[in-house]
């Protein structure tokens, strides 16, 4: 496994800037590709731009950024938030971003595979445009879920408690990944991280 | 070619009237930090600013500056450091048009600049509404297909200058931007290039294969000037990091206008970097 991170010097496989990744997209090169949202809806639509009436936002984020293009073309995309809310997790999203499904006329090779929060995660049934619940992590409950989600999902009769990343992996993301990423990203390296950063 | 060179990062800020359409590339391309100051002390006014394909703190000065009428962008946001504090309150106060894009959108759009096409084809977006807010989008069909395809079409961006920060110059103007490629589709869209260089050399930079490749040719740069940690307090390139304390005052002074004024006061109108550093 290797990071590849836009605009780094030592962990870049790019040489054409950003333009390069979305080209990749395009080529199928890409397999996998997180998201996160300001809002996400339980059609999966993504909302980075803002709450209230668009354009003059009552909270405006940053933008769209390559959503509305990479959502359509990555075959897995890897939904998150690190706030499992109804603030967050909204019936339907101020302004869409990117669609979580489209028309059949629409080329689409890509769309929402998983969504991981805090508590739980989520499948996404791109035919009937809903989510269901695949595991609840270890202290956690499904009424917690129910309670905290702002749209209706489907949950199976027994849901497993989410089986935790091995050793191996974890070694390979608090060893290697951490130190890749805190090229960019120092800030966040040194808050997610702080033991690998110390060490290095 | 005689003048290509100018004395001051100031003399290039002057070559640009107000209403001009600029563009302007994301961090890790390099950005004129000290023209953007200069650009603010000139006054410039009624800017359609177009960022290849976000902007940070570059675009939120010169929009705090009242410089800026209309952005065309992918997200304003400072990244590590926060927020956006004068682009969030110029959208709540409704001061500033947004055209809200997504990054491949923008690059396509000054891709067929570049090429002198009237547009680029691209896909995604369909079912947006970013793409619902863009009447100056459109959805065609894919003539080469037999199926319903429907494709979004962008049209060209055709930028006056081009404004970026690269490592040096020689007095021919030719910018070396070494793997920073990007910039060939900025320069080629835009009517000239502006740009900022840690350091003007002597020679050519076109004759020798190692850094011709990497080189913005003179024939699209219509000033350089010499401005050494032209990029702070932003990093640049891995030459040097972000003044991250830099950074942290400015995101708490411009969480209000007044802070905001006094921030410009302080290290862009009024003070100098020297001023800065004390």
């Amino acid at each position: 496994m290797q990071v590849n991170v836009l605009g780094s010097r030592a962990n870049n496989l790019m040489t054409n800037g950003g333009v390069e990744l979305f080209d990749w997209a395009a080529q199928g090169r890409l397999d996998a590709f997180f998201l996160g949202g300001g809002q996400i809806d339980g059609q999966a639509n993504i909302n980075l731009v803002g709450i209230g009436d668009y354009p003059q936002a009552k909270i405006r984020w940053p933008g769209s950024f390559g959503s509305a293009y990479l959502y359509y073309l990555v075959p897995r995309v890897i939904l998150f938030r690190e706030e499992h809310t109804r603030r967050v997790f909204v019936e339907k999203v101020d302004f869409i971003s990117t669609p979580g499904t489209s028309d059949p006329e629409v080329y689409r090779t890509g769309g929402p595979y998983a969504m991981v929060s805090p508590i739980c995660q989520m499948g996404f049934d791109k035919d009937r445009r809903k989510f269901h619940l695949v595991s609840v992590h270890p202290g956690h409950t499904v009424e917690e879920v129910l309670d905290n989600t702002g749209f209706e999902i489907d949950v199976p009769e027994h849901v497993p408690e989410t089986i935790l990343p091995d050793r191996a992996t974890l070694d390979i993301i608090r060893q290697q990944i951490s130190l890749e990423i805190a090229e960019c990203y120092p800030r966040f390296a040194a808050k997610v991280f702080p033991e690998a950063m110390n060490a290095a | 070619m005689t003048g290509i060179v100018h004395d001051s990062v100031d003399s290039l800020a002057a070559l640009i009237p107000d209403g001009s359409k600029i563009v302007v590339p994301a961090d890790y391309t390099g950005i004129a930090m000290e023209l953007t100051r200069a650009m603010v002390r000139r006054g410039v006014r009624d800017l359609y600013m177009v960022c290849l394909p976000v902007t940070g703190l570059q675009g939120d000065m010169l929009i705090g500056a009242g410089a800026v009428k209309t952005i065309e962008t992918s997200a304003v946001t400072l990244g590590e450091f926060g927020g956006a504090p004068r682009f969030q309150a110029a959208i709540g106060d409704g001061s500033l048009k947004i055209k809200d894009a997504t990054c491949p959108a923008i690059h396509a759009g000054i891709q067929a600049g570049q090429k002198g096409i009237p547009y680029m084809p691209l896909r995604g977006m369909i079912g947006s509404d970013v793409l619902a807010n863009r009447d100056d989008w459109k959805v065609a069909q894919n003539p080469f297909s037999d199926e319903e395809d429907p494709i979004v079409l962008l049209p060209a961006i055709r930028p006056d200058f081009a404004i970026i920060h690269a490592k040096k110059a020689d007095r021919h103007g030719n910018v070396y931007i070494g793997i920073r490629r990007e910039v060939m589709a900025l320069a080629g869209a835009s009517r000239q290039t502006l740009v900022t260089v840690e350091e003007i050399v002597d020679g050519n930079l076109l004759r020798d294969d190692a850094t011709a490749a990497g080189t913005l040719p003179a024939l699209y740069v219509g000033g350089v000037a010499e401005a050494k940690q032209g990029a702070w307090p932003l990093a640049f390139w891995d030459e040097y990091p972000a003044d991250e304390a830099h950074m942290t005052a400015y995101v708490a002074a411009a969480r209000s206008a007044e802070g905001f004024q006094s921030y410009l006061d302080q290290f862009v109108t009024g003070g100098t970097r020297a001023a800065a550093a004390e």
